[in-house]
């Protein structure tokens, strides 16, 4: 019903019914809608949780990644309410409250304190509660996966910021354009290009890089952390079963960015130990010419080796150029016996 | 005022100069853009063999690039092409020679310095599992596994290679040769990990970033 232009508002009809309280006007509206949102939550949010939950990413293959799913399925279930009723609302519009042939605008809404109230204490409610509730899993598992820099506030059991006294195995992740390398502090330092963990074990991610910003993403772990230069970015994990990793960066990082994937793998302690004993063999030669293990590295100005102190290859000259008398060493690690000409023939 | 009187013919000419400078502007914008280095497919010798033959130079010597580092890839008929998009066969052996002229830096990770994942790697004819000395340049496909280390030529050299690109053997070089295997069909990328993208930052910008000098696909095909 539409009022004619300049007729006094207090002689309009649709203005005093809309001044009334609208709980009164609509209730059989108001009970309805409540009536089918009620029994949507009831039936579908035990089926988000309970069938769709276990299948949300990141999995469950680390105590972290199992964090991290439990994250989803509990803010998917406290979703699933929200989004119901307001569909809800929107289907019970459209069906029941929809112009029937009519263009007139319908009477103008006036607020409402008890629903205004009851819509701003539940939204607040709802929002402190998930606050609490993710502060408290960034807590457990510690860190939730994520690069807590190198003074983690949060750490697992056996964590020591020395590390001598730190009982927990250290894996470094270095990053560098375009690929990831790993390091085993505990295995003589060996770096392999190779992401290999055994079950079961806390595992600690030193996470740094060479040259720019890439971000360590081992997928089913569910650990993701940036690598940046010159800094250690921690993070912990626990692998529940063997299997595959995705690993993969998560940081734009120049023009092979996408192509800076690898597949890790979560191995029995046997296993690990068997494969871990087999590449400090492999890399007995090479393992002294590393630098030794620390948690950041600085590649030299000229952009060359990534610590200036074991630089074997003394800078005398220009950039691109460099002493070279090298001997080539041989399979069994040992050096041949004789160097190879610079100018060979063809 | 005096109007200016532009006849037919002028304006006619004035629209097409217009539309001449344009049709030239997106036709080189179209040109620049799409430039991407010829594919080059490895020599079949036999059932299940094929050969490679590249080069690796200090400065490829002509535009539009000419102090950039770079690669070069032989064709079978032994014309040297200005590319790194290489075509191999899949569940074959792959014979690689690759001559290196330019001198040789610092490794970024000496973990670069090792062979690894390929078989039988010489330099000038010798075999060698790692360089610990200077290298030039790497060769490595980091999802197969592969990476070669190319040992730099003495600084000192007496006969550094001084001629645009491709070089000849007559100079300064080190011949290395290594064989690898296939897989399945696939699209993999390979790159250099010495830093010689000099005045870029970190060194693995310019010629490190460009497909066609030091940084190039490899295609595994059926």
């Amino acid at each position: 019903m539409s009022a004619t232009p300049g007729e006094p508002a207090a002689s309009r009809p649709d203005l005093e019914r809309a001044s009334t309280p609208v709980a009164n006007v609509n209730r059989p509206h108001v009970i309805r809608i409540i009536s089918i949102w009620g029994v949507l939550s009831v039936v579908l949010a035990p089926i988000v949780y309970f069938v769709w939950g276990p299948h949300m990413p990141p999995g469950n293959m680390s105590n972290v990644a199992r964090g991290q799913q439990f994250d989803n399925q509990v803010l998917a279930t406290v979703a699933t309410p929200v989004v119901l009723f307001i569909w809800t609302y929107l289907g019970y519009s459209i069906t029941c409250f929809r112009s029937r042939g009519s263009s007139d605008d319908g009477p103008p809404i006036k607020g409402h304190r008890g629903f205004q109230a009851s819509w701003l204490l539940g939204t607040t409610a709802i929002v402190m509660a998930l606050f609490v509730f993710g502060t408290y899993q960034l807590i457990t598992p510690a860190g939730a996966g994520t690069g807590s820099g190198a003074n983690p506030i949060w750490v697992p059991p056996g964590y020591s910021a020395t590390a001598k006294t730190n009982k927990i195995l250290q894996v470094q992740v270095i990053g560098q354009q375009w690929r990831w390398t790993f390091r085993y502090p505990a295995y003589s330092g060996v770096e392999t290009t190779q992401l290999e963990i055994p079950v079961g074990v806390e595992i600690q991610f030193n996470v740094t890089s060479l040259d720019v910003i890439h971000e360590f993403w081992a997928q089913q772990l569910a650990v993701k952390a940036d690598a940046n230069p010159g800094v250690n970015n921690i993070a912990f994990a626990r692998a529940n079963r063997t299997g595959s990793v995705d690993v993969k960066c998560a940081e734009l990082c120049g023009t092979l960015h996408g192509a800076m994937v690898t597949t890790g793998a979560v191995v029995t302690q046997a296993d690990f130990t068997s494969w871990i004993t087999t590449q400090v063999k492999v890399h007995a030669a090479d393992i002294p010419l590393l630098p030794p293990y620390a948690v950041t590295y600085l590649p030299t100005p000229d952009g060359g080796y990534y610590d200036p102190g074991q630089d074997p290859v003394p800078d005398t000259s220009a950039p691109t150029g460099s002493p070279s008398s090298g001997e080539p060493t041989g399979d069994t690690g040992s050096p041949a016996s004789a160097a190879p000409s610079p100018s060979a023939s063809s | 005022m005096t109007a200016i009187r532009v006849g037919r013919a002028q304006r006619t000419g004035l629209v097409a100069a217009v539309f001449a400078v344009f049709s030239a502007f997106v036709i080189w914008t179209f040109i620049h853009l799409t430039h991407y280095p010829p594919t080059v497919a490895a020599a079949a010798t036999a059932p299940g063999e094929a050969n490679i033959t590249m080069q690796t130079v200090g400065a490829i010597g002509t535009e539009p690039h000419p102090p950039w580092v770079s690669y070069l890839v032989q064709r079978p008929n032994g014309t040297w092409v200005h590319t790194t998009v290489l075509k191999v066969p899949a569940h074959s052996t792959v014979h690689v020679t690759i001559y290196q002229y330019d001198s040789g830096s610092d490794l970024r990770n000496p973990l670069m310095n090792q062979v690894q994942g390929v078989g039988d790697a010489t330099v000038n004819g010798k075999p060698y599992s790692m360089w610990t000395d200077a290298i030039g340049h790497t060769f490595t496909v980091p999802q197969l596994g592969i990476s070669v280390p190319l040992p730099g030529i003495p600084s000192d050299a007496k006969n550094p290679c001084s001629t645009n690109a491709p070089c000849s053997p007559s100079f300064d070089h080190m011949k290395v040769q290594f064989t690898f295997q296939t897989g399945a069909a696939g699209t993999y990328t390979w790159q250099c990990f010495v830093p010689c993208g000099v005045a870029y930052i970190a060194g693995f910008g310019g010629p490190m970033s460009t497909v066609g000098y030091m940084n190039g696909v490899l295609q595994v095909t059926a």
